[in-house]
């Protein structure tokens, strides 16, 4: 099985111009899935902290969405326990135009803004909306704990 | 109930035009179909009973047409043309006035939101348009597709797109253009420019199952490979006191309410109740508080399985009465005698599991009959098989002509109806109260119960030869007291839900 100009086109570009804060390596044996490392933003709860994802082409992709998982644990009310991400493009609102690229970018906007009101991991996002500072907080540490290079 | 000031009787028997009464919401869904013109398959009797409902089984034509008619009605409104009206009213899920409405108050927007444009010239596919790349597939040959908000693919990625859109996620409502977090949506021409026609076929036809779903008063057949839709324009807040059965022209009889088969005369909210009840294991609860007793110190469980009733707890090693749960140092050497049993500190234990007996007991006798006819049920299918053999030898074995030996066939049909509803007058009167007119209905179902089985019976006696013509008269005259019985029970019920004569012991209407 071949693999479609587009992936070939999209893994050439994310080598020679990756985007700032984000890595992603086709592993060799399978071109579909990327080994992604994403920095944490700067001025959230995850600066500093360096977070591994798993990411993969399915067959019908780009018609349907990459699948998308933090394999770093990480205190965030849209990531649950097994690093699975609450992101509309993800899901729904998915469309063929959107790349890896793109989508690794909202990833990472998702880090700097957090949203408790569509929370995946329902404690933490509950926790965001008591008592920020102090989720805020717990996040730190979750990344000084989990998430350091 | 609606804020409607007729009483339920005239309610029923009224023609729905009239029923001004209604809240404004549903009002409008009955102007919204009221002018369609359905072809009418199957035509009510002029006296309905108060266990039946008007309907109308629509056939895939009949359905067709009633969207060109509602098309033709907006377009003639709107002075727009018959596909742009199509397209108008399935965005507004086929609702006529509030499309009307809204279009006076902001035509553009409405237009924007189904994909319409009124004066529609742009061309759909460009042919090579220059310093083009597609941003799906990153290839810049071939022509390309684009909408009024200008984002182009090539026309193998929007027929790809449009392709999974509509065949592997079923959408047809409305497709967005592919680029994302646009919102301009995909008109009608452009699908069929682009996709392959057995892709088309699949968009009407999910056109026209949304069509039938979008709409209150209309309901698929559930029967399989049945296309057939019902009509019926009963308000579903009026389906606490009604159960709307209707019965598509392929034969299959079922609840509109709720699309379950005919579960007359028991209400939607009621049936639920009960096979959820029948379902969860609520009831091995009610077995363990029958058959076991906890102990008084470390309330384990236990199950007295024999000797005497001189108990020690296997885990806290307490020493207590089984009879009186009682602490055994107080009984001495009397080890099958409890002489102790009135004292009062241990009725109250013994109060709470009579109870509990009482209900299991209860439950189970109105499960025990409602699965039994259930299971009868199948049974009269296998008999129906053997009365299509009877059938044949009669012929042959008597003068008896091929109509007139359908006298069986009639009689398994009204066996098995019969059964049905008897079958869930067990669950209805499982939530009953005991009153007065519990016990009414208790006469006319075990009259009804009483006649079926009477029938069942003469069904399965061997036929002689001589004997013909008597079993006949017998059987045609036992078929349509039956039938008579049935028709008893359901008026009553449907008569006493509608005048909320029945008292339950379950709030119904909290489903």
């Amino acid at each position: 099985m071949s693999l479609p100009k587009r992936i070939i086109k999209e893994t050439e570009r994310l080598l020679a111009d990756p985007a700032p804060g984000i890595s992603a390596t086709s592993h060799e044996d399978n071109l579909r899935y990327f080994d992604v490392i994403i920095a944490g933003p700067d001025q959230s709860p995850f600066e500093g902290g360096v977070f591994r994802l798993e990411l993969f082409l399915p067959e019908e992709y780009p018609m349907s969405p990459p699948k998308v998982r933090f394999l770093t644990k990480i205190y965030h009310p849209n990531i649950d326990k097994l690093g699975r991400i609450c992101l509309d493009i993800l899901k729904d609102k998915w469309s063929p135009a959107l790349q890896i690229r793109t989508v690794l970018l909202s990833i990472q906007a998702l880090l700097s803004c957090p949203n408790p009101d569509d929370p995946l991991a329902n404690d933490v996002a509950q926790h965001w909306k008591d008592n920020q500072d102090e989720a805020i907080e717990t996040a730190k540490e979750w990344t000084k704990q989990h998430a350091s290079a | 109930m609606s804020s409607g000031s007729m009483s339920e009787d005239e309610f029923i028997g009224s023609d729905y035009d009239d029923l001004n009464s209604q809240d404004e919401e549903s009002d409008m869904e009955y102007e919204q179909t009221e002018d369609i013109g359905f072809s009418e398959v199957v035509t009510e009797g002029q006296r309905r009973r108060a266990y039946e409902v008007e309907f109308t089984v629509l056939m895939l034509a009949d359905i067709l047409a009633a969207q060109a008619s509602a098309a033709s009605h907006v377009a003639g409104i709107l002075g727009v043309t018959q596909e742009q009206a199509t397209a108008l009213l399935r965005s507004f899920k086929w609702n006529k006035e509030r499309l009307v409405e809204r279009y006076m108050d902001n035509s553009q927007e409405i237009l924007d939101q189904a994909g319409v444009d009124l004066n529609d010239t742009r061309p759909r596919v460009f042919d090579r348009p220059e310093g083009f790349t597609c941003g799906i597939c990153f290839d810049d040959s071939g022509s390309a597709v684009g909408l009024r908000c200008n984002h182009l693919f090539c026309q193998d990625c929007y027929s790809n797109y449009l392709t999974q859109k509509i065949v592997e996620e079923g959408e047809c409502r409305r497709i967005g253009c592919p680029e994302a977090r646009c919102n301009v949506v995909v008109d009608e021409q452009t699908i069929k420019k682009v996709v392959p026609p057995s892709v088309l076929t699949r968009y009407h036809h999910f056109q026209d199952r949304a069509y039938v779903e979008d709409l209150d008063n209309l309901k698929w057949c559930p029967a399989p490979n049945c296309e057939n839709a019902v009509e019926c324009r009963l308000p579903h807040s009026s389906f606490l006191t009604i159960v709307p059965t209707v019965q598509c022209a392929c034969g299959y009889r079922f609840c509109f309410g709720c699309s379950m088969g005919d579960h007359q005369p028991a209400p939607c909210s009621l049936v639920k109740m009960w096979q959820k009840k029948c379902a969860d294991d609520s009831e091995t609860a009610n077995w363990i508080s029958a058959n076991t007793k906890e102990c008084s110190k470390c309330q384990s469980t236990i199950e007295k399985n024999g000797g005497c009733n001189h108990m020690t707890c296997r885990k806290c090693k307490y020493e207590f009465c089984w009879v009186c749960m009682g602490p055994w140092s107080e009984h001495g050497t009397s080890w099958y005698n409890c002489n102790r049993y009135e004292e009062s500190s241990s009725t109250d234990a013994r109060d709470q599991q009579a109870k509990s007996r009482a209900s299991l007991e209860r439950y189970l006798h109105y499960y025990n009959r409602f699965a039994n006819h259930e299971h009868s049920a199948k049974l009269d299918r296998d008999l129906y098989m053997k009365t299509e053999k009877k059938m044949e030898e009669m012929q042959r074995t008597s003068d008896l002509s091929w109509i007139e030996v359908q006298f069986l066939k009639k009689a398994v049909d009204v066996l098995t109806s019969c059964r049905m509803t008897l079958r869930w007058t067990y669950a209805f009167a499982f939530y009953l109260a005991r009153n007065n007119t519990t016990e009414l209905f208790e006469d006319n179902q075990r009259d009804l119960e009483v006649a079926v089985e009477a029938l069942s019976e003469l069904l399965e006696k061997p036929i002689e030869r001589e004997k013909i013509a008597e079993l006949r008269q017998q059987v045609l005259d036992k078929t349509v007291y039956v039938g008579s019985r049935r028709e008893v029970v359901l008026e009553d019920t449907a008569k006493g839900l509608l005048e909320a004569r029945w008292e339950f012991n379950t709030n119904v209407e909290d489903l």
